[in-house]
């Protein structure tokens, strides 16, 4: 099996059975069975389902919960922007591949170098995951109730541990990722007590603002290619140092 | 409005919504990241809001700072299993099991 399918089952297989997780929460909250399966098929993205859902159990006004939902949901137009140029799909494909852009497929297909590991990474964790999490949501919202505690088997350490063993090749990449990324954590982590979930993930973003206004790392990709034949398309993604030789 | 209708409109909003905000940033005029600048940002921000999704997964739960030793313990396995360069799946059973077995212990 090649790394990108492997990459893409493991986390796909991993991180798609919290759809339990989800599918109680959302029953317990007030949505009905229907209302939980079709959230998880049409939104697909956690943040954004688990803020609205949220919104719903505390009695808050359910579109205002739609609109923090939404705010949660611009993190992966920001994933978008990156993937575009990795992926380089267009017209149908593009139109399909944008349900799939979360935090999991864009950190296993960013952890590939060349685009044709990058498309197979991202199809790959896309497909597994968006199965899994659906079929998960029903069977949790279902069998509320009736499901013991995922985390006495650790799996609450699986998700973290999942985004470093994928971020981890960029945080070798050298002093300026890793501060990004440090910062990105030390933002989050400030603004917690202080803000509603996801939101200080989001706001992290502002992390990424330090140096881009020197000219540091590889060369951004051909960014008015538009057939995009260029470069691997990853960046700095390679997975191994050493292996990420650019032009 | 029924409660059941509105939450019904506010889970299409939120799904549809999301779609969207998926696709404007796939979709996204490439001329826009013509701009040095933009195009670093756009280079950057994963790691970024990666970093702060591991940093919220293994210290917060909901509002609260949570620094839970089993859950931790799970997480700083899999930093030491990246640093003896384990393979990707092992990294990860490293950490569930880690997790678990302090749990087990009656540690978090």
């Amino acid at each position: 099996m090649s790394a990108p399918v492997r990459d893409g089952l493991g986390v796909g297989l991993a991180v798609g059975v919290s759809g339990i997780a989800f599918g109680t929460a959302a029953v317990t909250a007030g949505l009905s069975v229907g209302q939980s399966v079709v959230l998880s098929l049409v939104a697909f993205t956690g943040a954004s389902q688990f803020a609205l859902v949220g919104v719903v159990a505390g009695g808050g006004n359910v579109l205002a919960g739609a609109v923090g939902a939404l705010l949660l949901g611009g993190r992966n137009t920001l994933y978008g922007l990156r993937l575009a140029d990795v992926l380089g799909w267009r017209g149908g494909s593009r139109a399909l591949a944008a349900h799939g852009v979360i935090d999991e497929t864009t950190a296993v297909t960013l952890a590939q170098s060349g685009r044709r590991d990058a498309r197979t990474a991202f199809a790959v964790t896309f497909g597994t995951l968006y199965v899994l999490w659906n079929a998960t949501t029903l069977i949790g919202a279902v069998a509320v109730g009736h499901i013991g505690d995922p985390n006495a088997l650790g799996l609450d350490a699986v998700g973290p541990a999942i985004f470093l063993a994928l971020l981890w090749p960029r945080l070798k990449e050298g002093r300026s990722t890793l501060a990004v990324a440090l910062l990105g954590a030390a933002i989050a982590l400030g603004l917690t007590p202080l803000l509603p979930p996801g939101v200080p993930v989001m706001l992290a973003a502002v992390a990424a603002l330090i140096g881009v206004t020197r000219p540091a790392g590889p060369p951004a990709p051909a960014a008015g290619d538009e057939d995009g034949d260029g470069a691997d398309g990853t960046g700095g993604a390679a997975p191994t140092s050493g292996s990420g030789v650019r032009a | 409005m029924s409660g059941y209708m509105m939450t019904w409109m506010a889970v299409i909003a939120t799904g549809v919504g999301c779609y969207l905000l998926k696709f404007a940033g796939l979709a996204a005029p490439r001329r826009m990241l013509d701009h040095p600048w933009i195009s670093r940002f756009a280079m950057t921000v994963p790691v970024a809001l990666l970093a702060a999704l591991i940093a919220v997964q293994s210290a917060a739960d909901g509002q609260a700072i949570d620094l839970d030793p089993a859950r931790l313990g799970g997480v700083a396995a899999a930093l030491a299993a990246l640093l003896l360069r384990a393979p990707f799946l092992v990294v990860i059973a490293v950490a569930a099991a880690t997790a678990g077995v302090l749990r087990a212990l009656g540690i978090g």
